[in-house]
């Protein structure tokens, strides 16, 4: 095998009988809320270990915690049977435990190679990196794991997500690790690059490898995983060999969720609400359809081939090239968003990324609420506080968003499921006829996730034509009525 | 090792269409930075033959070298500095203080010039690292940071050299600033040689790797806080030697010479292409638009400019580079990483 990336090995030789990492009794909390309490956790090597739970039942901070970026206030953690205390990620990584986070670690301005073989370049005279050397190295590197299609020489920050998400995973694997966590890795990776992954997670653990990962997709997790964890809360519910999705939402919930989908009601007939004809922008060819008032519209499809696009033109977000949008039966110039959700056509988009795209992260629910729509509560220039408050208190019950405090409380500290259902309210605040919902259930924790579905299928009921894109396909099956597929 | 369904054929070799691509999308500012320069080099040619009838000679190109050498210093200690996201407007006060001891302090003789020059640039490390470690450990912004320690080390160079004057040794002047000679050019090109090593040193690499994203840089094992505070202090220490090569050339100290430099400095910097956003840039850009900005005084000059307005037609020089930069810029723009 190349050299390219050569860890020195750790100071004692992995105990292949004990488990690989353990946490007892960890306790963390930030500023005042308990992440993980009197948590535990335990992995063995040579096994494929699933960590699922809502979003803020603690999976991601006994990551951090587990591999060096975090440390707990309480609790002890033993990395191969030898108690450790990791106080910083690089002390983790001189034991053997490599991490690919949620938040991926690329530096968009260095190249691929640059990113690879970071504190591993190949050098020269003076202890000098030899620049000539980076490119055939990273090269080999991407070809030994199987990465097609990538030049080294190009800027990490200018490939597509799905692989900066598998060059980081190569990343984490060129550190050799004995211990490998990978917080949701899926996420933003098509079927074909999950197989890739899941391929080299069974090569790892068929060498002895411990491979520890999260994931809010219950058939990623029946295919790979050995053992599954469930965590509540911050605190360790259940270690089991296998489970029914019933059973682990039940675990990860605390609640017997009868039925993940909600009931479908009967497809619509009657006027379209929205009417699209041979619609063209950048990305998207030619596309026409039509979608009814209290109809569920699926746009499918491999994830990138156009599907965000057209909602963005729809929305006014991007320029149409030409073709014409129809809203109740009269062709609308939609220029802007500001076009699209005014009263008379009535659109509204939730996007995909809440916290770049969506939401105003430091400021408070209440003013995420209201920003589409301030001009409705103001007279003469100034904002009314009494009108406004009404209105976001009946959003919050509606949608059962918890918080206490929506006048101050700030957006940025709810947890994703919240966050998103406080995007869905300022669009339904709008008073919309037509909703686009575009992947708004990535990255939501199943108990969320059945909420969104009845509230999607609510709005449905209430005769809102729904436009709906997930990036996974079962939810779409199940919600819509019917899956237009866009290549 | 599983990989897409569709085989992709192994490169054959090199594809050197596919690197040009690269090397100039990536370097764009940089070689936008060296048109400016090729351009305003013309300017002053064209003038320079206008007014005088001739063409600029190795006297014009030495005394053009030993006008720039401080800016180049102050350049690049402000790139270095820019390249984590971060400024440092201190430098011009550390100039004034590195050349009013240096007036005030150095005596003719090898030893006293060696002593000095080793002591101030000491000094100036310590002030660099005075800025470093409140910039990291005080979590102050850089801006403010350095707006305080200017008016300390201005204050300082006042209180060591209240009236121009003191003495600079002759023979430190042709060493440094040699106007018959052009040894000035052989500092530049040792510039140049210590830039290329430091893009390629792990500190210089930790450097565009903190400036890229500072988080990722430490969850990857970059020492994040060490690194911010190396280039504050190394931007003090070439600081002070760009003091010492002012005083070299005027041959005496005046404590306020400096602070012009701040700005220029600044604007070098810019019209190098680097970008404030950090993470990205070269040391070669910041060269090449110090000699940018000399070359456009003289410009002015020959073209017979009121050297009232100068200013005027600088601000305007530099506006156009940005204007040009930020379009170049949009040609390799990158994305976010991750969500």
């Amino acid at each position: 095998m190349a050299t390219a990336a050569e860890q020195t090995p750790a100071a004692a030789p992995p105990d292949p009988a004990g488990p690989a990492v353990e946490a007892v009794g960890v306790t963390h909390s930030f500023g005042g809320v308990h992440a993980l309490r009197n948590a535990s956790f335990s992995a063995d090597f040579g096994e494929v270990h699933a960590l699922v739970g809502e979003n803020g039942a603690g999976k991601s901070t006994m990551i951090k915690i587990l591999c060096g970026v975090l440390r707990p206030d309480e609790g002890s953690i033993r990395l191969k049977g030898e108690e450790v205390r990791l106080l910083s990620p690089k002390r983790g990584r001189e034991l053997g435990v490599a991490t690919v986070f949620q938040e991926l670690t690329l530096l968009p301005w260095l190249t691929v190679a640059e990113n690879l073989l970071l504190a591993n370049e190949p050098r020269g005279r003076l202890h000098l990196v030899r620049r000539g050397r980076l490119w055939p190295a990273a090269a080999s590197v991407l070809e030994r794991y199987g990465v097609d299609g990538v030049d080294p020489r190009e800027l990490a920050g200018r490939l597509p997500l799905a692989l900066q998400q598998r060059i980081e995973i190569v990343r984490a694997l060129l550190e050799k690790p004995d211990v490998l966590f990978l917080d949701e890795p899926t996420s933003t990776l098509a079927e074909r690059e999950v197989q890739w992954l899941f391929a080299l997670v069974r090569e790892l653990r068929d060498a002895n490898t411990c491979v520890i990962f999260t994931s809010h997709r219950w058939r990623e997790i029946e295919r790979i995983a050995d053992r599954i964890t469930v965590f509540r809360s911050g605190e360790h519910v259940a270690t089991r060999v296998s489970a029914t999705e019933d059973e682990a939402v039940t675990l990860m919930t605390g609640r017997t969720i009868e039925r993940i989908y909600p009931h479908r009601s009967p497809a619509p007939t009657g006027d379209p609400a929205l009417e699209v004809s041979d619609l063209a922008a950048d990305g998207v060819n030619g596309c026409s359809f039509a979608v009814r008032p209290g109809e569920i519209l699926g746009i499918g499809g491999l994830a990138g081939q156009g599907q965000r696009e057209l909602f963005m033109t729809i929305f006014g977000a991007r320029r149409a090239k030409h073709g014409t949008i129809t809203v109740a039966g009269r062709v609308r110039r939609i220029r802007s968003p500001s076009d699209a959700i005014k009263a008379g056509i009535g659109i509204s988009l939730v996007p995909e990324d809440r916290k770049t795209e969506g939401l105003l992260l430091p400021m408070s629910v209440r003013d995420n609420l209201t920003l589409a729509v301030l001009d409705r509560f103001s007279s003469g220039g100034f904002l009314r506080p009494r009108p406004e408050r009404a209105a976001v208190a009946d959003m919050l019950s509606q949608l059962q968003i918890k918080t206490q405090r929506p006048q101050t409380q700030e957006v940025g500290k709810l947890s994703g499921g919240n966050q998103q259902k406080v995007l869905i309210a300022r669009s339904m605040l709008a008073t919309p006829t037509v909703l686009l919902l575009y992947d708004i259930t990535r990255g939501v924790d199943i108990g969320t996730k059945h909420d969104l579905y009845e509230l999607i299928a609510k709005l449905a009921a209430d005769g809102k034509a729904v436009v709906f894109y997930s990036s996974e396909t079962e939810e779409m099956a199940h919600l819509c009525h019917r899956v237009l597929v866009m290549r | 090792m599983a990989s897409a369904e569709h085989a992709v054929p192994a490169p054959p070799g090199v594809d050197r269409g596919a690197v040009w691509r690269h090397v100039s999308l990536q370097n764009a500012p940089l070689i936008l930075s060296l048109l400016i320069l090729l351009g305003t080099t013309g300017l002053y040619i064209v003038f320079f033959n206008s007014n005088t009838g001739g063409l600029p000679g190795s006297f014009e190109l030495t005394s053009l070298a030993n006008t720039t050498l401080p800016l180049i210093f102050a350049a690049l200690g402000q790139t270095v500095v820019v390249l984590t996201r971060g400024i440092d407007l201190s430098v011009g006060g550390m100039m004034d203080l590195s050349n009013s001891l240096a007036a005030a302090e150095m005596h003719a003789t090898l030893g006293s010039e060696l002593l000095w020059s080793a002591i101030i640039i000491a000094i100036g490390a310590a002030g660099g690292l005075l800025n470093g470690l409140l910039v990291v450990y005080a979590r102050l912004q850089p801006i403010l940071v350095t707006i305080a320690t200017l008016s300390i080390f201005q204050g300082l160079a006042i209180a060591v050299l209240p009236q121009p004057g003191g003495a600079i040794p002759s023979a430190y002047t042709s060493v440094l600033t040699n106007p018959n000679q052009p040894t000035s050019l052989a500092y530049v090109a040792f510039v140049m040689l210590a830039w290329v090593a430091f893009r390629r040193s792990s500190f210089g690499i930790a450097t565009f790797a903190v400036g890229n994203d500072q988080d990722a840089a430490r969850a990857r094992g970059i020492a994040v806080d060490r690194t911010k505070v190396l280039v504050y202090t190394l931007s003090g220490m070439l600081a002070a030697i760009a003091g010492l090569f002012l005083a070299a050339s005027a041959t005496a100290g005046d404590a306020t010479t400096g602070d012009v430099y701040i700005l220029q400095s600044i604007a070098a910097v810019v019209l190098g292409g680097i970008s404030f956003a950090g993470g990205r840039g070269s040391g070669v850009g910041a060269v090449a638009g110090a000699f940018t900005l000399t070359l456009l005084v003289n410009v002015l000059f020959f073209a017979g400019i009121n050297p009232l307005y100068q200013q005027f037609y600088q601000g305007l020089f530099l506006i156009t580079a940005i204007v040009l930069g930020a379009g170049i810029a949009r040609l390799g723009r990158v994305g976010r990483i991750g969500r």
